[in-house]
């Protein structure tokens, strides 16, 4: 039975090569079971130069796939040049949906349709009211949210409603450039490190256990985000959209996976068995959403949001 | 701004402290309720309303301004607990609240049109576009700059909004961008954003291992003390950890914020108001910056250099550092 909760593909966080960037958008636009896929750089606006001539030819591959493509704004918005980049993506998206990841972006965008990223601020229905008059349609929940606050979220009916459903968790941004720091560099000469780890840099306590992954001036979790078990109570609270967020695994037979189970066509403990072989190394978590600390992997709990 | 016209923003956890603060020569006290509508929410500490009538009068009766933080991100399904906080600071006539949250910021500018608002530094407002938005919607009349930014990125951005400009100048540093940090919950399930705290002391385990002290949050080790070295607090992000090969405090030091030196150049930058973090300690630490801090703006003000105070003996780890001031910080 085909449900109607849709999935999207997360703007990439990482520093991917821009060949490797675009490749792997033009795989996701010819094979993957997905109805969005956003674009652009949220972490580190030093990065942006490399990938973005590659920006119109895979949008128009992408939007000949049928998928609806958004353009993502950067996070931390502080210089001159990122305040021109956000202003400039507000004035000339064209077509294209735009998602705000800060208040000067939502700012730039208000009174248009346009999407707010999980970055900014939702936490409640009085935030949401605000956004959805100035003319959110979607919001993307900030990840530590627990069901309980979804489910009051979707009840408003206010603006579609999504939810991070895969991927290393965005934690935490910074000014400072953890990347480079690791390598005795600073963010200014920081000779682009974060591209040395695909999927982000594992940081392990002084006893070896892993714990968070950096990229670049982005603190992420160590464990990847697994919400198999939950997507299909949470559309039925009614969140419409569900985000994976890309890694350097086979994201289109990620998405086929979450889409099987949404339509019941495979049940999540099966489907948890297939993710571990599509991603072999990554350790699962699915705190948050139960209301639990977000490193956490619940298994068969239902959500206290029902 | 001159210096004349500059304000300093002190920190009050409890009466006592606030007493201290005024009396040290506090300009405004910043101080919040007993719940978790505050982001130093600590067992022990903060203000019950009559605690904050008579906080008030004192402070009032002395020229001093009470600014109460309303500032975590009220929970979806029940935002009255944060209206209710907000109806009762104006109600007893602080001189403003500090919000973070934009549904809030929004209920506090239509319930209470003449109540001052001021911009938390957990809302994270980096760029003078973030800025104007909410000085636009809401009516906000200052802001709290995230710890983020150089002194010249401040000087940009205070000649470009209309509104006053305040920035942390001693105490508790955080590294990453406030009220955009999930590390804590993360971790232990609490955050600044929902909850109030950070790396809440619940959740802080001290292991003895062999000769050595071990500090855990939620589990995980933040750090490793061998004998006779004094073991510090695990905040997660001042901890030391394995990445790259390499055993080093990856995020930042265990140090403390002072700008001391720098109090000219934030000044010449357009800067308002100074403010100084702490509301979680005693009388007497909040009493000590605060006379420091006093001495060096006076001294300013009458034109000279800042006086070389030595604060070290109640910082942190006695490490200090001016954070994201400096660029090379980054």
């Amino acid at each position: 039975m085909s449900n109607p909760a849709k999935l999207s593909i997360g703007p990439c966080l990482f520093n991917w090569k821009p060949e490797v960037w675009r490749d792997f958008y033009f795989q996701i636009a010819d094979e993957a079971a997905v109805d969005t896929v956003h674009l652009g750089e949220v972490v580190c606006s030093k990065r942006t130069p490399f990938f973005e001539k590659y920006i119109p030819e895979v949008a128009e591959r992408l939007a000949a796939g049928g998928k609806e493509v958004v353009l993502s704004s950067l996070a931390l918005v502080m210089s001159e040049k990122e305040r021109d980049g956000v202003r400039s993506l507000a004035q000339d998206a064209g077509d294209f949906l735009v998602e705000a990841n800060d208040y000067s972006a939502a700012a730039a965008l208000a009174g248009k349709p346009h999407v707010i990223g999980p970055l900014v601020n939702v936490y409640n229905e009085g935030t949401l009211a605000y956004v959805a008059r100035k003319g959110a349609i979607r919001v993307c929940l900030p990840p530590e949210l627990p069901a309980a606050t979804i489910a009051v979220m979707a009840a408003q009916k206010q603006a579609e409603i999504e939810v991070m459903a895969f991927g290393r968790l965005p934690l935490a941004i910074s000014a400072r450039c953890y990347h480079a720091r690791s390598r005795n560099l600073h963010k200014d000469g920081c000779q682009y490190v974060c591209a040395d780890d695909p999927d982000g840099m594992v940081v392990d306590t002084m006893e070896g256990k892993p714990f968070l992954a950096v990229n670049g001036t982005q603190t992420m979790s160590y464990h990847y985000l697994n919400l198999l078990g939950e997507v299909k109570d949470l559309a039925s609270l009614g969140v419409g959209r569900f985000r994976l967020s890309p890694h350097a695994c086979d994201m289109a037979a990620v998405a086929r996976l979450f889409r099987d189970v949404l339509d019941s066509r495979i049940e999540a403990q099966e489907a948890d068995l297939q993710l571990q072989d599509i991603c072999r190394d990554a350790e699962f978590s699915n705190g948050y959403v139960h209301g639990q600390p977000g490193h956490q992997m619940l298994f068969g709990e239902r959500l206290a949001g029902e | 701004m001159s210096a004349e016209n500059v304000e300093l923003v002190c920190p009050a956890g409890t009466p006592a402290a606030l007493k201290a603060a005024v009396d040290a020569g506090a300009d405004c006290v910043y101080v919040g309720f007993r719940d978790e509508t505050n982001a130093r929410n600590f067992p022990g500490l903060n203000f019950s309303r009559p605690e904050l009538a008579d906080g008030i009068a004192y402070a009032h009766e002395r020229g001093t301004k009470v600014l109460v933080a309303i500032n975590t991100f009220p929970r979806a399904g029940s935002p009255e607990i944060w209206h209710q906080a907000v109806d009762d600071a104006a109600k007893l006539k602080a001189d403003a609240v500090i919000l973070a949250d934009v549904g809030l910021c929004d209920y506090a500018s239509r319930k209470h049109p003449q109540l001052r608002l001021h911009l938390s530094v957990q809302a994270s407002a980096s760029s003078a576009e973030a800025i104007r938005f909410y000085h636009e919607a809401f009516g906000i009349q200052r802001a709290v700059l995230p710890r983020v930014l150089t002194v010249p990125e401040i000087a940009a951005l205070c000649a470009q909004v209309p509104i006053e400009m305040e920035v942390f100048v001693f105490g508790g540093l955080c590294v990453m961008a406030e009220g955009r940090c999930s590390l804590s919950s993360y971790a232990t399930g609490l955050s600044p954003n929902m909850n109030g705290v950070c790396s809440p002391a619940s959740h802080v385990r001290y292991v003895e291992k062999g000769d050595k002290v071990v500090s855990q949050l939620g589990g995980f080790t933040i750090n490793t003390f061998g004998s006779g070295e004094s073991a510090g607090y695990p905040t997660l992000c001042k901890g030391r950890f394995e990445a790259n090969g390499k055993l080093s405090y990856l995020f930042e030091e265990p140090t403390s914020l002072n700008t001391l030196s720098l109090l000219p150049d934030l000044i010449a930058a357009g800067v308002t108001a100074f403010k100084i973090e702490g509301r979680q300690r005693g009388r007497a630490y909040v009493g000590n910056v605060v006379s420091a801090f006093r001495r060096a703006v006076d001294a300013i003000r009458r034109g000279e250099a800042p006086p070389e105070i030595d604060l070290d003996n109640i910082t942190e780890g006695n490490k200090q550092t001016a954070g994201a001031y400096e660029r090379s910080w980054r």
